[in-house]
């Protein structure tokens, strides 16, 4: 029997557009606004596509999966313990080079991604020009260019979603080299990482955090948390910044 | 596995992880990181010729840099504030001028109606004579000030301030946001307070709102300015007056932002302890302004809004004023008898006691403290009106000033508690009676302490 439903995560630096994506694609009218930190709790929608449907979940932006904020950790969490069929990570394509910066750590937690390069048509005219096939080849993940706002590169989007959740699309995510001091430390902690936590969990990246002493992480770890809990907002403090 | 056992095994790899760290691994990890993100970019992203973005990065190439960044910030500021000072003398002055006709005008109607001396004077020389000296003395440093501040915000320049800063608030053990929250500090510590919520981590968080205070905001610039004017510069004429003048308050918010640094570090090491976090400072386009409008919304919103508060606090306090200083106790007023009781205590501090009452009168807004000092001078005797900036030093002559006392009050403005409405804002975002007290607390004894340094080391230098 094959499944029909799937979730997908929507990830992204804040203010890429990402709740834009997530309006296009569920028909809802979540608010959405340009200023970053516009998505504070984590909003959830459903659309059907070829046959499947899709329960996707728009997590707060975020620069980095670092725990540094509640957001951060909120981001890190669903991907690490909710482990969605798919990760869509939208980045700015006037913004590229920063907004890798995240779609870099999201594959070195899962492979299942695809990037979206949104704001395509805003970088065109500040003319930058992006190689989609390139960039794809290079991340060893399906890389598609859209534009949110205008309703572009949709239809492909939704079609790679379906072609990836039926595994007819394999990826080979680029992973990072790292100083081969960190290297070396990394693979003399992957057999106990294994040991522990088993193949639940992707153990070089687990390998990293704890050399950066990332206490958070390891906590959640001990701990858990209930699947499918639904937050509360109680990290909802990202409001506008009134101007003086 | 049961949970116990789970936990000690990641404790113990934990412990075998820390063994093999690299002190510098979160800067290699993000080293790595950037640089395969730059490596990708550079072979699949080609920019056509675009003058506009080029612009904006040669400019910060050169407003950024670690080289020129300090000097051209100082020398912006210092450029803003010459402008300023100068702009302000003249029309101080003619303004003063036109208020004393109107006053002469007032007068004579109050006679007319054969109107009691206790209202002509709780009206004409409380109410009117004290509004008229805030609007004369404050208005015109705001409506050069503010608008010329305000093209280089919209220009952009203020993340930048902030980018520069960055740096210096890392080192500290602070968020490098708190240079983008104490940029917005010198507009307003209340609206700068709520800006804080960008930064993520509360210890972090609570670093800023407690060291926001420090840089002067836009209650307190007139009077730094004023203050600068009247005595900072008595010796030199001409050009050279205001550009001591303007150099005297750049020293001031350079003084404030060493303080807030100063604070921020011993704060991260003692109380708040913990490391700075990573993130991103954004640089958005610089963006030709548009001038005209700036300048109208500036003057309109920022200096009506300002003085508007000033008139509507200092409107009552000029009332209050008035009474204390002309309700008898004995042989002596209200507020003499109150400013007598704090004056051996400001005299340490190189102050008065008018001036310290100014102070704690002026708690609602930092606008008032300024205007609540002259109405005490006046209403102490002094009958003389202020028509311009010579006789207003003169009346701060004729109470005792000297340099130190002008200083000591810039300081002393400069460090001392935050206004009411940055500490009801301060009880709202951090909803801890505690830390509210602190950030009352801490800049008084800050303020009282520099004060007290100065004044002492002026005396026994022999300086006054």
């Amino acid at each position: 029997m094959t499944r029909t439903n799937y979730t997908i995560a929507l990830m992204g630096n804040p203010n890429t557009g990402k709740s834009t994506l997530f309006n296009v694609l569920t028909g809802l009218r979540q608010h959405t606004g340009n200023w970053p930190g516009k998505t504070v709790i984590r909003a959830e929608g459903e659309f059907a596509h070829r046959g499947a449907t899709y329960r996707i979940v728009d997590l707060p932006g975020t620069y980095s999966l670092y725990s540094n904020s509640a957001d951060e950790e909120v981001a890190r969490d669903f991907l690490l313990f909710e482990r969605p069929d798919l990760t869509i990570v939208v980045v700015d394509a006037t913004a590229l080079e920063r907004n890798l910066n995240l779609a870099l750590q999201v594959l070195e937690i899962t492979g299942r991604v695809i990037v979206a390069v949104n704001l395509m048509d805003e970088a065109k005219k500040k003319g930058i020009l992006i190689n989609s096939k390139k960039l794809e080849n290079k991340l060893g993940v399906p890389v598609v260019p859209i534009s949110a706002r205008n309703k572009e590169g949709i239809d492909k989007l939704m079609n790679t979603v379906d072609a990836m959740v039926r595994g007819r699309i394999k990826t080979n995510p680029l992973s990072i080299q790292y100083s081969p001091e960190i290297e070396q430390a990394i693979s003399k902690l992957m057999p106990n990482i294994r040991e522990t936590v088993g193949d639940a969990y992707p153990a070089r990246w687990i390998a990293l955090r704890l050399l950066d002493g990332d206490t958070s992480l390891l906590a959640a770890l001990k701990q858990p948390p209930q699947r499918d809990t639904k937050e509360e907002g109680a990290y909802a403090c990202c409001g506008s910044v009134e101007s003086i | 596995m049961l949970a116990a056992d789970r936990s000690n095994r990641f404790d113990r790899l934990l412990e075998e992880a820390q063994t093999l760290t690299p002190a510098d691994t979160r800067e290699q990890i993000v080293t790595a990181i950037f640089q395969t993100s730059a490596a990708l970019c550079r072979e699949c992203v080609t920019h056509r010729h675009n003058v506009k973005r080029d612009r904006t990065e040669q400019i910060d190439r050169i407003v950024t840099s670690k080289r020129w960044g300090f000097p051209i910030m100082l020398a912006l500021l210092a450029a803003v504030l010459y402008m300023t000072i100068a702009g302000a003398n003249v029309f101080s002055d003619s303004l003063a001028r036109l208020f004393g006709t109107v006053e002469t005008y007032l007068t004579m109607a109050f006679q007319a109606i054969h109107a009691p001396d206790w209202l002509h004077g709780l009206i004409v020389l409380g109410l009117y004579r004290g509004t008229a000296a805030v609007v004369s003395v404050m208005l015109p440093p705001m409506a050069i000030f503010f608008p010329l501040f305000a093209l280089l915000e919209n220009y952009g320049y203020l993340p930048r301030v902030a980018f520069n800063m960055d740096r210096l608030f890392k080192k500290t053990g602070a968020h490098g946001k708190q240079s983008l929250t104490m940029a917005m500090g010198f507009g307003c510590n209340a609206a700068a307070i709520m800006s804080t919520r960008i930064i993520e981590s509360p210890r972090e968080r609570m670093l800023a709102i407690l060291t926001n205070n420090f840089v002067p905001c836009n209650g307190r610039w007139p009077t730094l300015i004023l203050l600068s004017s009247l005595f900072m510069a008595a010796g030199y004429t001409g050009g050279w007056n205001t550009l001591v003048t303007a150099a005297v308050v750049v020293a001031m918010v350079l003084f404030g932002i060493i303080v807030t640094l100063a604070v921020s570090w011993i704060l991260s090491k003692t109380a708040l302890r913990g490391i700075p976090t990573h993130y991103t400072l954004e640089l958005p386009p610089y963006r030709r302004p548009k001038i005209m409008e700036t300048i109208i919304r500036a003057t309109l919103d920022k200096s009506l809004y300002v003085l508007k508060r000033a008139v509507t606090v200092a409107a009552p306090a000029a009332i209050l004023t008035w009474v204390l200083g002309n309700v008898h106790v004995g042989d002596t007023t209200v507020l003499a008898y109150l400013a007598d009781g704090l004056d051996p205590f400001a005299k340490v501090l190189g102050l008065d006691g008018y001036i310290l009452l100014a102070f704690i009168l002026g708690l609602p807004a930092n606008e008032i403290v300024f205007p609540i000092l002259l109405m005490g001078y006046l209403s102490a005797g002094a009958l003389t009106e202020v028509d311009g900036l010579s006789s207003l030093k003169q009346i701060l002559l004729d109470h005792g000033w000297t340099w130190l006392t002008a200083l000591n009050m810039m300081l002393f403005s400069l460090l001392h508690y935050p206004c009411g409405t940055t500490l009801v804002n301060i009880y709202k975002e951090t909803k801890s009676v505690k830390w509210t007290f602190v950030a009352f607390a801490l800049p008084t004894a800050i303020a009282i302490m520099v004060t007290f340094a100065t004044a002492q080391l002026a005396r026994w230098l022999g300086l006054v």
